[in-house]
């Protein structure tokens, strides 16, 4: 019951921040949509990911509002607004009616079908040694994966530091 | 920026950069890990480069140090997977488990998780760094 209210709220957040005049009261409306969101993992009872969340949604307003609140960035909605709006309603018809198919398909809310899981939840705690299960999958059963979020983390740091280096290329 | 600014950052940053390396070595005990506690590290030093200026910061961790760092991270987690071979497979956990609920225990994760703090804090760290000496540059042009 809680997560719908969150959900309704979270709708309304994003409606708003699409619909605002300036730029930082859009950021500010996207935060608000994302504490939501960690809240919503809390209630969902996934405290590590509500951790991740909240800490990256701090850093991001912080990086955002720095780089947006000097800059008065107009909107630019006049043209052919029939045609943009008609053609997105229609998208997402298309959109929502396929998803309406998948989760068909999907396992009931609350009961997961325990394949492989029913076996790191038996075997976490003794073969690894970690009482954090989320941890012990993600460093220990599927470390590889998480060696390959490491890597595109790595590259994205080099290459925002290579796009944003100081000196600049200057124009002769 | 104001004075209250600086005496409350000045009071609880090393707070902040303390809990931060809490989360990261208690990553196999309590919910938490790598990831964030070291964007929690990161968050302390952006909040000491927002109060007191980045010529501050900048002297806690230059450059160098911080791109250092980061490789420094990252070699460290795919040493760990390496070391695996030593037991017969990629990121094997050879070192022994320990008893549970204690902080030294669970083998490779801690090491893990401590090799992805130190990335994902420099890293976010840097990237602020970038972004401000960017600005920096465009007004002073």
């Amino acid at each position: 019951m809680e997560v719908h209210i969150l959900l309704i709220f979270m709708i309304i957040g994003a409606i708003v921040a699409l619909e605002a005049r300036d730029l930082l009261s859009s950021v500010i409306v996207l935060g608000v949509v994302s504490f939501a969101l960690c809240l919503a993992f809390l209630i969902l009872k996934a405290p590590d990911l509500a951790i991740t969340q909240l800490v990256v949604e701090i850093l991001c307003l912080i990086i955002l509002i720095r780089a947006t609140i000097k800059r008065d960035l107009p909107l630019a909605i006049e043209g052919r607004w029939i045609f943009n709006t008609i053609s997105t309603v229609v998208f997402i018809c298309v959109f929502l009616y396929f998803v309406m198919l998948a989760l068909r398909e999907l396992p009931v809310f609350g009961e997961p079908i325990m394949a492989v899981v029913r076996e790191y939840l038996e075997k976490g705690k003794t073969e690894t040694g970690a009482v954090n299960l989320v941890t012990a999958v993600v460093l220990n059963f599927r470390a590889y994966d998480t060696l390959g979020e490491a890597a595109v983390l790595f590259t994205s740091i080099i290459g925002i530091v290579a796009v944003l280096r100081s000196p600049g290329k200057k124009k002769d | 920026m104001s004075l209250i600014v600086k005496t409350i950052t000045r009071l609880i940053v090393g707070l902040v950069l303390l809990f931060g390396i809490y989360i990261v070595l208690h990553g196999h005990l309590s919910p938490g890990g790598g990831f964030s506690g070291g964007v929690i590290v990161a968050l302390s030093f952006v909040l000491m480069m927002l109060a007191f200026g980045e010529d501050v910061a900048v002297a806690k961790i230059s450059r160098n140090l911080a791109s250092n760092l980061e490789s420094i991270g990252a070699l460290m987690f795919l040493f760990i997977a390496i070391l695996g071979f030593l037991g017969g497979s990629f990121f094997l956990n050879i070192l022994s488990t320990g008893t549970p609920f204690k902080l030294f225990s669970a083998g490779t994760i801690i090491l893990s998780n401590i090799s992805i703090g130190i990335k994902v804090g420099i890293g976010l760290f840097a990237i602020f760094l970038a972004l401000v000496i960017l600005e920096k540059t465009k007004r002073e042009r």
